[in-house]
């Protein structure tokens, strides 16, 4: 946590995100056009998400094996993070579908897009886990109660994000096999920016998360004797 | 190898196939701003873009700075 390099990293990536997303060429796609560059941004909102979700289920996890506070400690602040960057992901998509899909799908079809049902789901289900933290006021059942939540919400989280979109029509692209990884919808001159965007913006998440991470545990010093 | 070795050389090897970079086709000169890059207009989207990131980023070192230092009371 501690350590320089990967701040460093972050910033070299997230540099060259923005300079490669606007400059370096994109593949014409229909309907989306230079929107595609949305990829290295709205996309990377979500992976991030993903990954500091995923984080923070760990860290819960290890949480109900140690019953040490600073694991819960690391699995909410991931949780407060990931949030961020769904909400962010959420704004900006419906900011990229309102120039995009509007031009062809019907509002139906719109409202019925089970990925931005099954964002919306996975989001409330994981801002009920703060409603549940803030009803508990004893530290240590907050903590367990809540870890263990986090592991259903987890449960939760790809089936309404990846499966669920696939198995209804989705105006997303990707309902048959995986899009960040198809050579079809993603060709190598977007993969030479969209990887290393998704590791520089996770990796901002990441930052963030450590420094709140530390200032709880400054401000928490006197129960985590640990 | 280690894993993350062979991870990272998976990673590296998607990026590989520059050479598939395909003209500009009419549909993509037809529906991409072009005219923003040929005037060299973006490059100033990139700037302000450049801009805002470096200054939030800088604005986190800084927090990162004063919670270290606030570590370093404590201790």
């Amino acid at each position: 946590m501690h350590k320089k390099w990967w701040k460093i990293l972050c910033v070299i990536l997230l540099t060259y995100t923005v300079i490669g997303g606007f400059l370096f060429s994109v593949p014409a796609r229909e309907i989306l056009h230079e929107t595609i560059r949305n990829l290295y941004f709205h996309v990377c909102m979500w992976f991030g998400m993903m990954i500091l979700f995923t984080t923070s289920v760990v860290y819960s996890i290890k949480y109900l094996r140690s019953q040490k506070l600073r694991d819960d400690v690391y699995a909410v602040n991931f949780t407060k993070v990931g949030i961020v960057f769904g909400v962010l992901g959420y704004t900006t998509g419906a900011l990229w579908a309102k120039y995009t899909w509007t031009e062809f799908a019907s509002d139906t079809e719109i409202f019925r897009e089970p990925k931005l049902l099954g964002a919306a789901i996975a989001l409330l289900i994981y801002f009920a886990y703060f409603v549940l933290r803030g009803s508990l006021t004893d530290i240590d059942k907050r903590a367990r109660i809540s870890a263990v939540y986090a592991i259903f919400a987890y449960a939760m989280l790809f089936p309404t994000l990846w499966i669920l979109p696939r198995i209804l029509d989705s105006l997303h692209p990707g309902k048959e096999g995986n899009p960040a990884l198809n050579f079809k919808d993603s060709d190598a001159r977007l993969r030479m920016v969209f990887y290393p965007a998704i590791i520089g913006w996770t990796l901002l998440g990441v930052w963030i998360t450590s420094l709140k991470i530390r200032l709880d545990l400054i401000k928490e010093r006197s129960i985590l004797n640990d | 190898m280690t894993k993350i070795q062979l991870l990272l050389a998976i990673i590296l090897f998607q990026l590989i196939p520059v050479s598939l970079w395909a003209q500009a086709t009419e549909a993509q000169q037809k529906y991409t701003a072009f005219e923003m890059r040929s005037n060299g207009k973006i490059y100033v989207v990139v700037a302000v873009v450049l801009i805002i990131l470096f200054g939030l980023l800088a604005y986190l070192v800084r927090l990162d700075r004063k919670i270290g230092k606030l570590e370093k009371e404590k201790n």
